[in-house]
């Protein structure tokens, strides 16, 4: 048989080597950068049950939002929640959802009738399209958009006022302005 | 002073192996018999030493000698006997410590069981081992010691406690099992590359292998069945398998092992893939030292990274590289003199093993690309994750032939078979499939094709292993008796897979879950039970305070159990955990958790995980086939008349 096969796994080997080298002493949990000053990668979910909007990705352009990315089996979420229906009646910014990996069709719908509906359109993610796109690492996370449909912002873990006081609204106001 | 003798007895050791992995490799190159025979008592001294040194770091705990950093940093007098015990290898320096003692053990093992090896085999082999282990010893030694002193006037009353997530029996014996299957797979690794020294590979070299490696395999899956058992009950939310790179670390190894099993059956029986086993030999180990730096060098997030320390990470890397690298370089000199000996028409026993093995590496290279690829984006300046999703739906479709050619090729002869009469022999099983795929599908509502060929697939493979059974048996109790053990282990593996398969989908794929609050004397329902809060009360433990919820479980209004799940606190950790409470039964695991308190009632969880247990009991199986075989004649006789070998192996160098 050819020798070169045979040299095959080295040469990867002292590939991947390097490769950790470069990477030893980096922070892994800083996995903000995700997308960001990305454009939001395409997508168009259906709507959840008793909405008859879904979401897509076109609906983000020409205005600034929060795409939030929850779920009825997500405790996190629904700490996060009380906070964005304030948002909600503050009308700062609209907020769009998506609903990830619900087992049950019926869950989403009456976990946001329970708690509240703070969302503008939500889409409906069972198999995590979107999510899979927006390089989701759980839920609940949200994302800044700008008019163009580019990521600006990543936030891991639920939305709290003091991150929103502090980097989120002067971001938004930020992106406002011409 | 105990604590000193440690410290020397593993400096001792550290001398003791480098003496090793010296002398009998010249002796085996000059032909020097003594220095040969110095491999057998060096690597029981090796032995002796690292278990002294290890009994004391054990005794340190024991005691709560908080004199000792590791044990301060880690221990606790409140903490009951066992997980002071198991408090040793919960940490950085003493998982290291553990390593090092099992390395030697496997070595020390070969050094006293290995009577009737070919001296030079053994020679070389037993010097691999050392090296590993010195380089090991340094790195435990120069970037690890446990045990490493706190000034007098700074030790502390106590010690900082173990995170209690740790504290569970299952986790005591996780890291235990996981290591004595990972070191395991070194002895292979240490003939493997005996065998490239030497430039022989035969069926006699594949008879001392197997044995170890299918220890080693036995070790891995129990350790791999403990860990996701303690995920799936200590975690607190019904899961079992998060494709976690630490989760992939350890299955990547257990993939490569099983392919190697399978590979080395070829070299025994038919003297072919012999350079492909020697790889999979040296990438196996390589797998396994690639887990022991994922877990501590902190370049991939995860919930086990324990010990993230980059100068630890440094060395653990060169440690690696050279390992790896070293081996490899031999591999692509040497590899290409180890001449295929029997040829085979691809349908074949040969045949088919080697197709499993194919998949099962492109299994293990996903396994290994969907882990690093995060790596590999953020050299780039790119961050991405890869989750469950990706695994699922790359590596779940791969094992698919794999199942399916698993339930036809124990039915096909070595070297040249037929398809058509192995078929034949499997139309029943086959209409078995379809019935039991059609009958899921009946009953099941959602991710119905999964279903169905998850549960078609266990059908599959446990009805075509009984049909070779039959078949080889014929049922008769003679036959059955002069059936090697080996050939039971076979059957009992592949019968355990199809249980576990069984057990995976149901699992994965038909879970309920229920979030909710409720109060005193409400009831919910889920998985066709009734579930009653009937209280929730507060209770202290030896080193927690608990709140216990307590639900009676009905079903048709007959009471089924009493489910009592807890939420810890431990106040010296400051942190809580969740104990779930679970109900097996052959159906599935009725399964509850109890959260915080939200208004006059608490934040409650319950699940119904259908056939939950069928993937622990698949395990076992697993490893009762694995263990069946070990005991199997051949291996305690060990080679066959050398003559016919020697004069077989001639042309090949």
């Amino acid at each position: 048989m050819q020798r070169w096969i045979y040299l095959l796994p080295l040469i990867m080997v002292l590939g991947l080597g390097g490769l950790f080298w470069s990477q030893l002493g980096k922070d892994p949990h800083r996995i903000d950068s995700v997308l960001i000053n990305q454009e939001v990668p395409p997508f168009d979910l259906p709507p959840i049950k008793g909405r008859t909007e879904g979401f897509a990705s076109a609906d983000l352009l020409g205005q600034v939002t929060l795409v939030n990315i929850f779920g009825s089996w997500c405790i996190a979420c629904r700490a996060e929640h009380g906070f964005l229906v304030d948002i909600k009646a503050s009308r700062e910014v609209p907020i769009y959802g998506i609903d990830w990996r619900e087992k049950d069709r019926d869950a989403g719908p009456a976990w946001l009738a329970r708690f509240g509906d703070p969302y503008t359109r939500v889409g409906d993610d069972p198999d995590s399209k979107a999510a899979i796109a927006f390089g989701v690492t759980g839920a609940p996370e949200s994302f800044i958009v700008d008019q163009r449909g580019i990521i600006r912002y990543k936030h891991i873990g639920p939305l709290t006022p003091e991150v929103w006081t502090r980097t989120i609204r002067p971001l938004i106001e930020e992106l406002r302005t011409p | 002073m105990i604590t000193e003798i440690g410290h020397f007895a593993l400096i001792l050791a550290l001398c003791v192996a480098i003496a090793q992995s010296v002398v009998p490799m010249v002796g085996a190159q000059r032909g020097n018999t003594a220095w040969m025979d110095f491999a057998a008592p060096a690597s029981i001294g090796q032995l002796f030493l690292v278990g002294v040194s290890f009994a004391a770091l054990t005794h340190a705990y024991v005691t709560s000698d908080f004199s000792v950093l590791n044990v301060a940093a880690n221990s606790h007098t409140d903490k009951p006997m066992l997980y002071k015990v198991s408090g040793v290898w919960g940490n950085h320096e003493g998982s290291m410590l553990l390593w090092v003692l099992i390395l030697a053990l496997f070595g020390g093992a070969v050094g006293m069981f290995g009577r009737n090896l070919p001296p030079g085999l053994k020679a070389r082999a037993l010097a691999v081992q050392a090296m590993v282990a010195v380089g090991f010893l340094l790195f435990v030694l120069f970037t690890s010691n446990p045990f490493e002193r706190i000034p007098a006037e700074m030790v502390p009353l106590n010690g900082r406690g173990l995170n209690p997530l740790l504290q569970d029996p299952g986790l005591a014996f996780h890291p235990p099992f996981l290591y004595l299957g990972y070191v395991g797979f070194s002895m292979a690794f240490s003939f493997a590359i005996a065998a490239l020294i030497e430039g022989r590979v035969d069926a006699a070299w594949a008879r001392w292998v197997r044995p170890w490696t299918l220890a080693a395999w036995c070790f891995l899956t129990v350790g791999i069945a403990l860990g996701s058992w303690w995920a799936y009950y200590e975690l607190g939310w019904g899961g079992w398998w998060y494709w976690d790179p630490v989760e992939n670390a350890s299955f990547m190894p257990w993939l490569a092992g099983t392919a190697l099993l399978h590979s080395a059956l070829v070299v025994e029986k038919r003297d072919g893939l012999k350079a492909w086993t020697v790889f999979l030999a040296i990438v196996t180990f390589g797998l396994s030292l690639l887990g022991t730096f994922l877990v501590r060098s902190g370049v991939l997030s995860s919930v086990h990274a324990f010990a993230t320390d980059p100068t630890r990470g440094v060395f653990i890397l060169a440690l690696l590289l050279i390992t790896i690298a070293g081996s490899l370089a031999l591999f692509a000199w040497r590899g290409p003199s180890m001449k295929a000996g029997g040829l085979f028409q691809p349908i074949s026993r040969e045949g088919s093993l080697l197709f499993n093995n194919l998949l099962m590496s492109v299994g293990t290279a996903t396994v290994l690309l969907g882990t690093l690829f995060p790596l590999l984006a953020q050299a780039f300046d790119y961050k991405v994750s890869v989750g469950p999703p990706f695994f699922n739906s790359v590596f779940v479709p791969l094992m698919v032939p794999m199942i399916v050619a698993m339930g036809i090729g124990p039915l096909l002869s070595w070297k040249r078979a037929d398809l058509m009469p192995a078929l034949k022999r499997l139309w029943f099983v086959a209409a078995m499939t379809l019935g039991a795929a059609a009958l899921t599908g009946v009953m099941v509502g959602e991710y119905l094709v999964m279903s169905m060929v998850g549960i078609g697939l266990a059908v599959w493979l446990a009805g075509g292993t009984l049909a070779e059974f039959v078949g080889r048996t014929r049922l008769s109790p003679k036959r059955m008796a002069h059936t090697p053990r080996s050939a039971w282990g076979m059957t009992l593996a592949h019968l355990g897979l199809a249980v576990a398969i069984a057990g995976m989908t149901g699992a994965g794929l038909w879970e309920q879950e229920r979030v909710l609050v409720m109060r005193t004397g409400e009831t919910a329902s889920i998985g066709g039970f009734d579930l009653t809060l009937d209280g929730v009360d507060s209770r202290p433990g030896p080193n927690y305070e608990a709140t216990r919820g307590t639900f009676t479980a009905r079903r048709d209004g007959d009471e089924v159990v009493v489910l009592t799940p807890e939420k810890r606190i431990y106040p010296v950790e400051g942190r809580p955990t969740s104990e779930a409470a679970i109900h097996s039964m052959l159906a599935g695991d009725l399964y509850a958790v109890i959260g915080d308190p939200q208004g006059d009632g608490h934040v409650v969880r319950l699940y119904w995980n259908p056939l939950v247990p069928w993937m622990w009991v698949g395990c076992l199986i697993m490893v009762a086939g694995g263990t069946l075989s070990l005991t199997d004649r051949r291996y305690r006789i060990g080679a066959p008349r050398r003559s016919r070998l020697r004069a077989a192996a001639q042309p090949a160098e």
